[in-house]
């Protein structure tokens, strides 16, 4: 198979652990290129962890995270990077134009400063997100969902072939979601290979490609079609996936994760605003 | 102004500065607090440098210093790390535990050495003039200057150089360590830089007053500016506004030098606080006011334009009716009126309100909005 198909993301055997408890269990993930694939699972599921050690930012107990075959550490300049929205502190004194600049620092690499192309490039990737008029607006003034396009702008400047988002849907009208996954094709087209933290089960099937189901341990991972089944869903979730019919609730992932029966048997209803780690 | 005047505002100036530089990013990574820790700690790194060097004025006391100032940020980090005390309290366990050692040291082994309590809690700048630097005979001014100077210049190089750098890893550490900068090691320079401005400062304002000069000077600058390079600046100039303003209220009210630049940086802060044009406190609340008028003034459009063209619309549109249905008070009813109809949202018309066309389209437009 692997003749066959090149894969922009490998991930084996990963496995983070909190002390003794592992945060996750021997993961295996293989994207091809190409592709928008989704993370999904439950809160507590590992998803944030997963993408944080395959970028380094977490040290992981065991295993092997490859970018076109070769380490993370080599392959930076290839790997763009979208945090979540509420990880960065946006009464910081900069302008939305510096902040997608940053975007570039990773290619100037220490020491050398931003300069015409930088800004020519962030200003470019502003237009692109919508946001061409806010460049020399305070961060601080922006909204939710225009933090969102100036963090994907940021993305965009990194000119990378994989990109990393955790939960670039998170609190986003619904102008700002059609944008995005507009983008994200795009991006697709343009052969490169995008990862999402992904919410909302019900659009999985309209945004994405590629899934993951995740819940510590890796429940299924591959084409939409194939394996973003009730089955697997109910793997990863536990018993109370009826309601994935129903179109009141699709924030599966506020239910508490101690373990699959748990789940089960929980009378939680599951709307508390649970933080995401 | 004599000569001692004059080097005592140098040396107050040129400490002011050196001490607001750090404390830029001091302030915009939540670390105020940690300043006033390692302000402290480094009495630990004083004395056990001056221990193994017997000498006071040993370069080598500065670097036991910086050292101290680095393990009092490893020692807060690791024990946060344990999750077991959160970081305010491994503050307050870290540093007490650090200074109580170097003060039993001191009061044990050196009652001798010149480090007394009055030195520690508010430096000795008036006798920075007496301290100079003499090359073949020549005076050169006050050794302050050009220890606090060396200090700045540091701070300054470092800020300069690593811009791009501190600004990434303050703003998002994330993304510095994805794109493969240095977080750790970006925080631990600057801690480190931090530490020995504070040792530097020490003799001069002491190890509480160098807080202040640390912390307000930026902190004022953050509600005057939304732009990094700008805070910077500002924070520099309120330092030296505060140093010279500070000496000569000492000078007047024959008080302590240090005592009153640290009470001008607050005094300055205090104002900023509250009367600066963007994020002061009474621009926020005339802000909220202006706020509150255009909402009611909105909701009054929409009430209208939910009404227009109904059989008891003649009675909604009258302004009495508008403290009955809309709950107003008979004062806040005419105001919003009023202001309504100065901005021609609404007219009156025998005792009627009717919406204009520009209020129409602005009702519209606000109920599109939510």
């Amino acid at each position: 198979m692997q003749e066959q198909t090149r894969y922009a993301i490998q991930v084996t055997d990963l496995t983070v652990a909190y002390r003794e408890k592992p945060v996750l269990w021997d993961v295996d993930m293989e994207v091809p290129e190409a592709n928008l694939m989704a993370i999904v699972g439950p809160n507590g599921a590992g998803k944030t962890t997963l993408l944080k050690s395959i970028l380094g930012l977490m040290q992981p107990a065991a295993g092997q995270v490859l970018i076109y075959g070769k380490p993370y550490q080599q392959q930076r300049r290839l790997v763009g990077y979208v945090p979540q929205r509420g990880s960065v502190d946006w009464d910081f004194p900069t302008t939305v134009l510096d902040v997608v600049m940053m975007g570039r620092y990773g290619s100037l690499g220490w020491l050398k400063r931003p300069g015409k192309s930088e800004r020519m490039k962030a200003e470019e990737a502003l237009h692109k997100v919508g946001m061409g008029e806010y460049a020399n607006r305070q961060i601080s003034q922006l909204s939710g969902g225009q933090q969102q396009r100036v963090f994907l702008a940021r993305a965009l400047v990194q000119d990378a072939q994989v990109y990393f988002m955790d939960e670039p849907f998170q609190g986003v009208d619904a102008v700002t979601e059609r944008a995005i996954v507009t983008l994200l094709q795009e991006l697709r087209s343009a052969g490169k290979t995008v990862v999402v933290v992904h919410h909302d089960l019900q659009t999985v099937p309209e945004y994405f490609d590629w899934v993951m189901l995740l819940n510590v341990r890796r429940i299924a991972c591959g084409p939409v079609e194939k394996v973003f089944t009730e089955e697997n869903l109910r793997k990863a979730y536990g018993g109370r996936i009826g309601f994935l019919r129903s179109d009141q609730n699709h924030h599966l992932e506020n239910m508490p994760v101690e373990g699959v029966a748990a789940v089960e048997t929980s009378p939680t209803g599951g709307t508390l605003p649970a933080g995401n780690r | 102004m004599t000569q001692a005047d004059i080097d005592i505002q140098l040396v107050a100036m040129v400490t002011a500065v050196a001490c607001a530089l750090p404390g830029v990013f001091l302030v915009l990574r939540r670390m105020a607090m940690m300043s006033d820790a390692i302000s402290h700690t480094v009495l630990l790194g004083i004395v056990l440098g001056f221990f193994l060097v017997g000498d006071l004025n040993s370069p080598l006391l500065i670097v036991g210093a910086a050292a101290m100032g680095v393990l009092t940020v490893s020692l807060v980090a690791l024990l946060e790390r344990t999750r077991l005390v959160k970081e305010d309290a491994a503050i307050g366990l870290v540093f007490p535990a650090l200074f109580s050692l170097a003060v039993i040291l001191i009061s044990r082994y050196a009652g001798d050495v010149h480090l007394d309590t009055d030195a520690v809690l508010t430096g000795e700048i008036a006798l920075a003039p007496f301290n100079r630097l003499y090359i073949y005979g020549y005076d050169l001014g006050p050794t302050g200057v050009y220890l606090m100077g060396v200090i700045l210049l540091l701070n300054l190089l470092f800020i300069v150089l690593f811009y791009k750098e501190l600004k990434l890893t303050t703003f998002d550490a994330g993304l510095a360590a994805a794109l493969g900068f240095a977080p750790s090691i970006l925080h631990y320079s600057l801690m480190s830089l931090v530490s020995i401005t504070v040792v530097g400062a020490f003799d001069i304002v002491g190890s509480v007053l160098v807080v202040a000069l640390m912390i307000a000077p930026p902190a004022t600058a953050y509600l005057l500016t939304d732009r990094l390079p700008r805070m910077i600046g500002l924070s520099a100039l309120v330092g030296v506004i505060s140093a010279i303003m500070g000496y000569w209220i000492a000078i007047a009210m024959d008080a302590s030098i240090a005592g009153s630049m640290a009470a001008v940086a607050g005094v300055l802060f205090v104002l900023v606080f509250l009367f600066s044009p963007e994020r002061g406190m009474l621009a926020i609340a005339r802000r909220r006011a202006e706020q509150r008028w255009l909402f009611a003034q909105t909701m009054l459009t929409i009430h209208l334009l939910n009404h227009e063209g109904t059989p008891e619309a003649e009675q909604e549109a009258q302004v009495v009716h508008l403290q009955e249905f809309l709950r107003w008070q008979p004062d806040f009813a005419a105001r919003v009126v009023r202001k309504a109809v100065e901005r021609q949202w609404v007219i009156r018309h025998n005792g009627h309100l009717e919406l204009t066309a520009s209020g129409r389209e602005h009702a519209s437009a606000a109920m599109l909005q939510s």
